[in-house]
């Protein structure tokens, strides 16, 4: 995967679990919890996704690292690498 | 004894196979349509159910829908339809002063059944269990999900009465009015049993789930050719409120919870006996102050099974038996056994009688068990009788659960 379908795997995975919310212009530096309604049960199902679709573990001591899109990006890039992307949108 | 505040039913809210308000629904029972349907659940395969088709996201965000259980969105949709049809409006009441009572006959089964089907397919690695799993399974989830919706802060939490359970919620709710813990309180009962493949198996398993060609002919209480139950999902909640409340606010009251009995068999973890069910309706009749002529309309229980329509049948007449004008009738025909929700939904299908003078029928009867016999079973086609006043509400469970409520036309 590109950085630019991390950005889209995170973002198809946030729309999966909040459905109702407007994730087209998200701002990448800014918190995702300061722009959109998630708490602490979404973010583990963020995590769980991540391992379920790209079999990917986040140890608990890493989930700050997920707190911003660019953050996703940071971390999840090199672990997704060799991934493909699993969601209907693409880069 | 203290002289305690009597209870009124204000509102009613409720999903069932064949309606999603009070009025479809009663339109249906007097018709005799059934709601029941060709169903097919993983491991157990094709069989039939009572599946309801009420619009969840009326009163939920897609993310809440997804965040809880159907047994919560059953009992979402009861508790604001509950409202409505009340006319209440919950910023003029302190929202940790309006209980939610909602009857379970089981609750947690489907979650589990999901969440190992999940791990199945990674190898049973737990690494792959949901976090969700907790707070879907407790046995308060139904209740607190009412809570989470509606933004109360008052008492939230699930009778676990088998399929007597919609009666008990119904029967607390009453209670924790009168004790003043609550200025209002939605009681009845709820169930997602459906979901669960474990509920088919167990009930195939003991030879008591229907079987027929015709999903809507397969509930067929008192007749010759019954087989077993259909397992339905459904719920049905009532706002209950102090007479004396309804009345200053200009309520429109359903009726009056005028009586209620909760007892048990003592006899067997599944055989019903018409000892404890006798005694069950005499208590309840007891304390509502009525001779058995006086009742109107008995609701009975029966679920299609050979010895439990049988055992009741035997109770009512034992206790009904010489009286006239005591109509006899049974929705589980029509709807199927809604398990937590059925007494709930049984009672609800009764209340407009109190408007309409009819006595909704018992459907399926074509060929009448003589075991089952009683006087003025009304039989697939409605009957009118003109002036209703009281109706006796009967749901029995497992492990011998009784429980009846006596409900009385309040009028204006």
């Amino acid at each position: 995967m590109t950085t630019e379908e991390v950005v889209v795997a995170i973002t198809d995975i946030i729309t999966t679990i909040a459905p109702d919310e407007d994730v087209t212009n998200l701002d990448r530096s800014e918190r995702l919890r300061d722009q959109i309604d998630l708490d602490s049960m979404d973010f583990l199902d963020i995590v769980m996704e991540l391992r379920k679709l790209y079999g990917v573990h986040v140890p608990e001591e890493d989930y700050k690292e997920l707190a911003t899109i660019d953050g996703c990006v940071a971390y999840l890039h090199p672990l997704l690498a060799d991934k493909e992307l699993h969601c209907a949108a693409s880069a | 004894m203290v002289d305690l505040p009597r209870i009124v039913i204000t509102g009613v809210g409720l999903t069932s196979p064949n309606g999603n308000d009070l009025a479809e629904y009663r339109r249906n029972l007097l018709a005799g349509k059934s709601g029941v349907r060709s169903y097919e659940i993983r491991h157990f395969g094709p069989t039939l159910a009572g599946v309801c088709d009420f619009d969840a996201l009326r009163y939920q965000g897609r993310k809440e829908l997804r965040r809880g259980t159907r047994a919560g969105s059953v009992a979402i949709w009861c508790a604001n339809e509950a409202l409505r049809d009340a006319g209440l409006d919950l910023d003029r009441y302190d929202r940790a002063r309006v209980g939610v009572y909602p009857g379970v006959t089981e609750h947690g089964n489907v979650e589990t059944e999901s969440e190992i089907h999940n791990v199945s397919q990674h190898e049973f690695d737990l690494a792959f269990w949901s976090h969700h799993h907790n707070p879907r399974t407790v046995a308060n989830s139904p209740a607190g999900e009412v809570v989470l919706n509606l933004g109360l802060r008052g008492p939230a939490y699930c009778l676990g009465g088998a399929c007597a359970a919609g009666n008990l919620g119904l029967i607390h709710g009453a209670q924790m009015l009168q004790l003043g813990e609550v200025d209002l309180a939605l009681g009845g009962g709820v169930s997602e049993s459906i979901r669960t493949f474990g509920i088919f198996a167990s009930f195939a398993a003991q030879g008591a789930l229907a079987r027929h060609a015709d999903p809507t002919k397969a509930s067929r209480p008192f007749d010759k050719g019954r087989n077993g139950i259909v397992v339905s999902e459904g719920g049905c909640l009532f706002a209950l409120e102090r007479l004396e409340d309804a009345r200053a606010r200009g309520a429109r009251i359903w009726g009056e919870l005028i009586g209620h009995c909760i007892g048990s068999d003592g006899t067997d973890f599944v055989l019903p006996d018409s000892a404890g069910q006798n005694a069950c309706m005499r208590g309840a009749l007891r304390s509502a102050g009525l001779q058995p002529e006086q009742v109107d309309v008995v609701s009975t229980h029966a679920t299609s099974t050979l010895s439990g329509d049988e055992v009741e049948m035997r109770a009512i007449r034992e206790v009904f038996g010489d009286a006239d004008g005591v109509y006899v009738n049974n929705t589980k025909s029509t709807i199927g056994h809604a398990m937590g929700g059925a007494a709930a939904l049984e009672l609800a299908g009764n209340l407009p009688s109190f408007e309409d003078g009819l006595v909704h029928p018992t459907i399926n009867l074509d060929d009448l068990d003589p075991e089952c016999e009683v006087r003025n079973l009304v039989a697939n086609e409605p009957r009118e009788v003109g002036r209703i006043e009281t109706i006796l509400n009967m749901s029995f469970g497992m492990l011998g659960i009784n429980s009846a409520v006596a409900v009385r036309r309040i009028d204006a």
